[in-house]
């Protein structure tokens, strides 16, 4: 297999003369990668992912202010009682961030590995499958519980349009729920790709998934905060 | 991450990322994951989008100059609004709405930025393409469904609500008139996919910009011009977000009967609405929260494009350099605090006004800040007038022209008078409307040896210019005066008030201006065809400018450097320089040595 380590860099004789003359690698923030074949790096996925939560925040920031606004212009505000599901949701929600953290660490353990040139261990990658596994399945038990909890609201009588309390219960509870399938789905394509072979992407993949599940984690219990603390 | 993720990672996301040049049509024009592809997509995109737009003015323009009159074929283009040749206010209304969407997002959104972004920001920073080049082809393909959505909405009725679709007339749907059922909600979604391509979009340019750039290109070396996308995208990654969660309310109260902005009671059409306690005005606030950066992201890659063509073409470094990205900078952060001026007149409370209004006028500061150094880099320099210095000396003047009625908008007494009149039109005409569009227009002449490798006639170019720039201002500086008697904006006709009777003449006379510059503009389509296929090949650097995307052929092969990236050992503008052997160096010369220069 190939290696790609970047080429060393010429440095300056520090004369100043008119010699052509590398400029450093490193210092200014970027790196080593940068500007060869734009695969080199795999930074760029940790900086998508962490760029790509601005506009969820911004979303759900959209959202709350429209909740601000919206509770405290009208008299017909009654507070939706949340059903009891959400807190096992939540629990279970909780536990996948768990599953999820020890899927990212056999990653991490794994590509320390096979830097120094040893053959990846079977038994890391095989359970790295299985915390990812794991990780979905509580996923959708959650997602399965949220529509649970939709069921029971209904089952009171209290729809979408009931009152804007009980709309913006199914507003954000559905928004994060999207969010969160997505989670899902991206975390079935890692696994089933790493099952194939894991590779470097692979891990990356299975690094940047887990920011974004471990924010799909914090975005719930602010949403359950602000459903709770602004009844 | 830790470093050895990025070495041991290289081999296989290289592989990923680095496409191998495509082979067949489809994969090579269509679905193209080479960004200069995607970016010529958009450009045309915006390009079909803005004659089809400027098509919908001509048609209100001669409709405000003679109200009533029969328009040849209108009966058999609109057979419900134009029947029998005569315009209905609702179809006028339906062509405003269409006008300014069309415009302010599938034009002034996707020229400057998906377009010449997308294709000239990887080869000046020194990239093989963009971070994600899958999902760059599909922001631009859910752009073209964000289009053809919004399009449906002429088959079925096109909504009235204007592009910035107030509710209740927008949330009520059928019961408010013509165009308020499907068609709106066709917008809707329109405007969702458009914020979900452009959340695409921005994150791609983000990530090109911070982690692909090549060896030696400091962010302070960058050419103003990526400086300018870079915002712009942050811009657009915090605010598209804001609109989508509002076209999510609005769809919702649509749709599904919940009362976000409707208001309790409301009556139309002698019919009591179910809603109740809803309230336009947070329409308004998310709307504005997003519609305000959004004039900034329609005019910042201007700013940028016009910055790195003046100083090319004055042979002189940008005048303040750093000072030009802070007063990007400033303009981009501010844009996010001014959304209040948008509604003066909602019945805000006298401080908040005060407060958007000083903030307002705080941007005036780095406005001026960039219009200063225009003129720096200006003063004393050798000229060169090419037809994309003309445009770029067009913009400036236009900006400023724009930006001072900004001033008097700015002012919540002056604007109590201002609100909702041709004053207003005026204004944003100028700056976001037609400054922005010769930013436009500078760049594809400035660029277009580079992306189709030939040159564009000057003679036609020049022409091309002087029409349009006096057009423009023959079109929208009588407005002012317009704005300033009372004129409102919307109205269809202006025959049923005594007051408007003496300023047909004034109507007359700005419809005469924007037929003769419509017109003109297909010398420019005509130039940029025929230039496509008939034009003298370009060279490498035709305009012996400094940056990377000169620094390779014309049209740049599939991976832009050969997988050869040059380090980059000067800033950007390094034109003039004492004992240089030519006037200019380049970004990529390791043998000069500029004295004073950006190391």
């Amino acid at each position: 297999m190939a290696t790609i380590a970047p080429p060393e860099p010429k440095r300056s004789s520090g004369s100043g003369g008119n010699e052509a003359r590398l400029p450093p690698l490193d210092g200014y923030g970027g790196d080593d990668g940068r500007g060869g074949p734009a695969g080199l790096s795999l930074r760029r996925y940790y900086t998508g992912m962490w760029f790509a939560l601005a506009p969820i925040v911004m979303l759900f920031t959209a959202f709350t202010s429209a909740y601000v606004v919206r509770q405290g212009l009208s008299q017909d505000w009654t507070s939706t009682d949340l059903p009891s599901i959400v807190w096992w949701n939540s629990l279970i929600l909780l536990a996948s961030s768990g599953a999820m953290e020890m899927a990212r660490r056999k990653a991490r353990g794994i590509a320390g590995r096979s830097r120094s040139g040893m053959v990846a261990w079977p038994d890391l990658s095989g359970s790295l499958r299985r915390w990812l596994l794991v990780t979905s399945v509580l996923g959708m038990g959650f997602l399965a519980g949220q529509i649970e909890a939709w069921r029971q609201l209904a089952r009171k009588g209290i729809y979408l349009a009931t009152n804007p309390s009980s709309s913006f219960f199914y507003l954000l509870t559905a928004t994060h729920g999207l969010h969160l399938l997505g989670g899902v789905a991206a975390l079935l394509a890692i696994t089933a790709l790493v099952a194939r072979r894991l590779t470097p992407g692979r891990r990356t993949g299975v690094a940047v998934t887990a920011i974004y599940w471990h924010f799909m984690d914090l975005l719930w219990i602010y949403v359950l905060l602000l459903m709770t603390v602004l009844r | 991450m830790s470093e050895h993720h990025a070495h041991a990672a290289g081999h296989e996301a290289g592989h990923a990322a680095v496409h191998a040049a495509p082979a067949g049509f489809v994969r090579k024009y269509i679905f193209s994951l080479d960004h200069k592809v995607i970016g010529i997509q958009y450009y045309l995109l915006a390009l079909f989008s803005v004659f089809l737009g400027m098509f919908l003015s001509l048609l209100m323009r001669i409709q405000l100059a003679w109200p009533g009159t029969h328009i040849p074929g209108l009966g058999t283009i609109a057979p419900t609004g134009g029947a029998g040749g005569i315009m209905t206010p609702e179809m006028y209304l339906s062509l405003m709405t269409m006008h300014g969407t069309i415009m302010v997002f599938f034009v002034l959104t996707t020229a400057p930025q998906g377009g010449f972004g997308n294709y000239i920001l990887p080869i000046q920073i020194g990239a093989a393409d963009m971070a994600f080049p899958v999902l760059n082809m599909l922001s631009f393909w859910v752009t073209f469904l964000g289009l053809i959505t919004l399009l449906a909405a002429f088959f079925v009725g096109a909504p009235l609500s204007g592009w910035t679709a107030y509710p209740p007339l927008s949330a009520i749907g059928e019961i408010a008139g013509p165009g308020q059922g499907t068609g709106q909600t066709l917008w809707i979604l329109s405007l969702a996919l458009f914020s979900g391509a452009s959340l695409m979009g921005a994150l791609n340019f983000i990530v090109t910009t911070i982690d692909l750039r090549t060896r030696g290109m400091k962010f302070m070396r960058m050419p103003l011009t990526c400086w300018a996308w870079f915002i712009t995208a942050i811009l657009a990654l915090l605010a598209f977000s804001v609109l989508l969660a509002a076209g999510v309310l609005l769809l919702l109260d649509r749709t599904l009967g919940t009362s976000f902005f409707i208001p309790a009671g409301l009556v139309v059409n002698d019919q009591l609405l179910p809603h109740k306690g809803g309230s336009p005005l947070l329409w308004q606030h998310l709307f504005w929260f997003f519609g305000h950066p959004e004039v900034y992201i329609a005019i910042l890659p201007g700013m940028g494009a016009v910055s790195q063509i003046l100083s090319t073409f004055s042979r002189k470094p940008i005048f303040g350099y750093r000072a030009m990205v802070y007063a990007l900078m400033g303009i981009g952060f501010l844009g996010f605090m001014v959304w209040g001026h948008h509604m003066f007149m909602s019945g805000m409370s006298p401080y908040s006004a005060l407060a958007f209004s000083v903030l307002t006028t705080a941007i005036g500061v780095p406005s001026a800040i960039k219009t200063f150094n225009w003129i720096g880099t200006l003063w004393g320099a050798n000229i060169r007038l090419t037809t994309a210095m003309l445009f770029a000396l067009g913009f400036v003047s236009l900006f400023v022209t724009g930006g001072l009625s900004g001033l008097f908008l700015a002012q919540p007494s002056i604007d109590t008078y201002f609100q909702d009149t041709y004053f207003v039109v005026a204004h944003f005409h100028m700056i976001m409307g037609v400054a922005a569009i010769f930013g436009i227009f500078a760049g594809t002449y400035f660029w277009f040896p580079k992306m189709f490798g030939r040159m564009m006639n000057e003679s036609w170019g020049r022409l091309h210019f002087w029409l349009t720039f006096a057009g423009v201002y023959a079109i929208f500086l009588p407005m002012h005066f317009l704005g300033v008697v009372g004129n409102p904006r919307r109205y269809s006709q202006m025959t049923e008030f005594d007051f408007l009777k003496p300023l047909s003449g004034t109507h007359v006379f700005i419809s005469v201006a924007a037929i003769i510059t419509i017109t003109s503009q297909l010398i420019f389509l005509f130039n940029l065809f025929y230039s496509m296929r008939r034009g003298p090949k370009a060279p490498m650097n035709p305009w012996n400018c400094t940056t990377l995307e000169w620094t390779v052929p014309s049209p740049p092969p599939h991976d832009n450097f050969g997988g050869n990236p040059p380090p980059v050992f000067h800033g950007a503008y390094e034109y003039s320089v004492p004992d240089a052997a030519e006037d200019y160096v380049m970004q990529t010369d390791s043998r000069t040595v500029v004295a004073g220069g950006k190391h």
